[in-house]
């Protein structure tokens, strides 16, 4: 079984979800910030493809893409990094990015790839669903990586249900209108009552907004958990030890 | 089915459809699903043929340029987009995207703007309208064009630097889908060529085809003929082109030529010519021809020409160069200005520096004394007057 569906299996609840931008602080920080992370105790991790123009993000994960490529990070050299890492750690991992990204790759020596090394499924969240089901669902199912597609509060019952039946993994509730980064995942009961009405088949993680223990609680209150990415890269910093601010950023949100 | 148009989902060929976040879903889908109902009612077509007219000064005149005809032994016309309201074909999609705004109730206009030209005709509007207007412009561009900038100010248009990224068109672009996301509701998303998710460059295509209407109408008199041996125009995202090709598309023996700025030269490092140096990819919502690095990080183009200066084109034009209907000229930096130069001397025009590289292609073409060939003169120059001053030493 894919480890994000054991992990939504014996973890129904509380499922912390932690994204980074691969390259960032550093350049060879990716596997210190998974074995960090996984350490805190982290249930499942984002990585960031870093890309040149992140059309959804806020200017944190903006500036941290603009940085990591400053650093020279690209998909070979990420997938290098990522080359031993299943015999080290066997927290599920997510690569997020760009479709164009991916486009450039090869979408199949991408999905290839991104199996080889253990990673166990993908966000793109411009991938169309008409293109995912024409071009990327049979590679993605070959290479057994799970997609995860994006919904709104602002979403119509009836597009909730087809994205959740396109996804596969877990479910992305977006919490409110707006680009990452923000702080607003206020209000989120009515949404919470909605999602929890339609009887989908994925897990769900509310994400953006979500920065710190309690609006990581108000998340977990209405979806299986929730996914933290701006304030945890906010919190990283290229002078201080990586591992002790991972420790404590954690600890700071699992209160 | 047109093979030139876009389909149902807004696909040229291969090119175009809505590549986009989720969060942009309901607007992008509004959009789409009244467009084409707004643009074919009585009442929209009358505002905006009435508006066209009377306010933007149309139709703009068809002129022979008979000086430029004798130095290259053919017949030379110009569509003389140059002598609308605010100098340049851009307005016209923008009383159109205003029209469609006020239909659907909304009551903020956000745009990005590279040189300030269509910054300048969205704050025009909304002017007009009364609707509150927030301009991106990168803010290396913000430096590059006051002159532009005051008269968004004046308009009463809050312009908005666009510090993410490179600083110019491309991350003014992007700052104006994160505003748009940010604002589900009340606000309307004036792009300003023929770039963008589905329904956009179908919509910019139509509102700027009112250049080739008007030219066929006009050819007809003139020549006795509605189709011509070659139309030229310069392509940025290419709305200029789009709507001076667009009655002609189907006419397979009208040549249409498409003219890119190449910079410093096709393989320079420092060029916007991307039909030359582009590969397949998506950007600002749309698969098209894009200049990107072999790990699809968006490369930064370079042009002299601040509207030309961006790193794709339309999936209207990735379609007509993939299918060949469309030829690709690349034009320098240099040959441009020569160009701007003639056309200045030659007939008394100061052309925009974009159209100066449609004008430039005329000296990598052939065409026989009888032959009749239209150049789309999509602005005037008076916003390129300190880029001129400072190489003609004036």
């Amino acid at each position: 079984m894919n480890r994000i569906d054991s992990l939504f299996k014996n973890k129904p609840s509380d499922v912390l979800t932690i994204y980074f931008t691969a390259g960032y602080p550093n350049l060879d920080d990716t596997e210190s910030i998974i074995l960090g992370l996984a350490k805190a105790g982290v249930d499942l991790i984002e990585i960031g493809m870093p890309y040149s123009d992140p059309l959804a993000d806020g200017p944190v994960i903006q500036a941290s893409s603009k940085e990591a490529l400053k650093n020279g990070m690209n998909l070979d050299l990420l997938f290098d990094q990522l080359e031993d890492i299943r015999s080290k750690t066997q927290v599920p991992l997510v690569l997020m990015g760009y479709y164009n990204q991916v486009i450039q790759y090869g979408l199949e020596p991408f999905c290839k790839k991104a199996n080889q090394v253990g990673v166990d499924g993908l966000i793109l969240p411009d991938l169309p669903l008409d293109e995912y089901k024409k071009l990327c669902a049979p590679l993605f199912m070959q290479y057994e990586l799970t997609c995860t597609f994006l919904v709104t509060p602002s979403s119509t019952d009836e597009r909730i249900r087809e994205i959740d039946a396109a996804s596969s993994g877990f479910l992305y509730a977006v919490s409110s209108h707006s680009i990452t980064g923000g702080d607003s995942a206020n209000n989120l009961s009515d949404y919470g009552s909605r999602l929890a009405a339609l009887n989908l088949k994925n897990p769900v993680q509310v994400g953006f907004g979500i920065h710190d223990a309690k609006s990581f609680q108000a998340a977990t209150a209405i979806a299986n958990g929730g996914i933290i990415g701006s304030a945890f890269i906010k919190a990283l910093s290229k002078e201080e030890v990586l591992e002790n601010k991972i420790y404590s950023f954690i600890e700071g949100i699992r209160v | 089915m047109s093979m030139y148009n876009a389909n149902k989902k807004g696909f040229y060929g291969k090119f175009g459809g809505a590549y986009i976040p989720e969060l942009l879903h309901n607007n992008v889908e509004e959009l789409r699903l009244t467009y084409l109902d707004i643009l074919g009612s009585d009442e929209f077509k009358t505002d905006f043929d009435g508006l066209l007219k009377d306010y933007v000064g149309r139709p703009t005149p068809l002129y022979l340029a008979q000086n430029l005809s004798e130095q290259y032994q053919t017949n030379i016309y110009l569509k003389r987009e140059d002598l609308t309201h605010t100098g340049a074909h851009k307005i016209n999609n923008t009383i159109g995207q205003i029209l469609v705004a006020k239909k659907l109730g909304k009551k903020r206009i956000i745009a990005e703007t590279g040189a300030g030209q269509h910054g300048v005709a969205t704050a025009t509007v909304c002017a007009l309208m009364g609707l509150e207007c927030i301009v991106y412009m990168g803010e290396i561009d913000i430096q590059r064009q006051a002159p532009n900038v005051a008269r968004m100010k004046m308009l009463g248009a809050t312009v908005v630097p666009a510090t993410s990224g490179s600083k110019t068109l491309k991350d003014a672009t992007n700052e104006a889908i994160r505003d748009w996301i940010n604002h589900p509701h009340d606000t309307h998303y004036i792009i300003g060529s023929v770039v963008g998710p589905h329904p956009y460059p179908d919509m910019v295509a139509r509102l700027q085809s009112v250049i080739s209407q008007e030219m066929r109408l006009q050819l007809k008199q003139k020549t006795g003929s509605e189709t011509p041996t070659a139309i030229i125009a310069c392509v940025g995202g290419g709305s200029n082109a789009a709507g001076a090709f667009y009655h002609f598309l189907e006419d397979e023996n009208v040549q249409l030529i498409a003219c890119e700025a190449s910079g410093m030269g096709v393989d320079s490092g420092k060029t916007a010519a991307t039909s030359f140096v582009g590969t397949e990819g998506v950007l600002h919502g749309s698969k098209s021809l894009l200049m990107q690095t072999k790990d699809g990080q968006v490369v930064e183009p370079y042009s002299i020409s601040a509207g030309l200066d961006y790193p794709g084109i339309g999936p209207m034009h990735a379609n007509l160069f993939e299918t060949k209907r469309a030829s690709f000229v690349a034009v320098t930096d240099k040959e441009a200005l020569d160009a701007a130069l003639e056309l200045t001397r030659l007939e008394g025009i100061i052309p925009a520096l974009e159209s100066a590289h449609a004008l430039a292609s005329l000296k990598q073409l052939q065409f026989k004394k009888e032959d009749v060939v239209v150049i789309n003169l999509s602005g005037r120059g008076d916003k390129d007057l300190s880029t001129y001053m400072k190489h003609f030493e004036l």
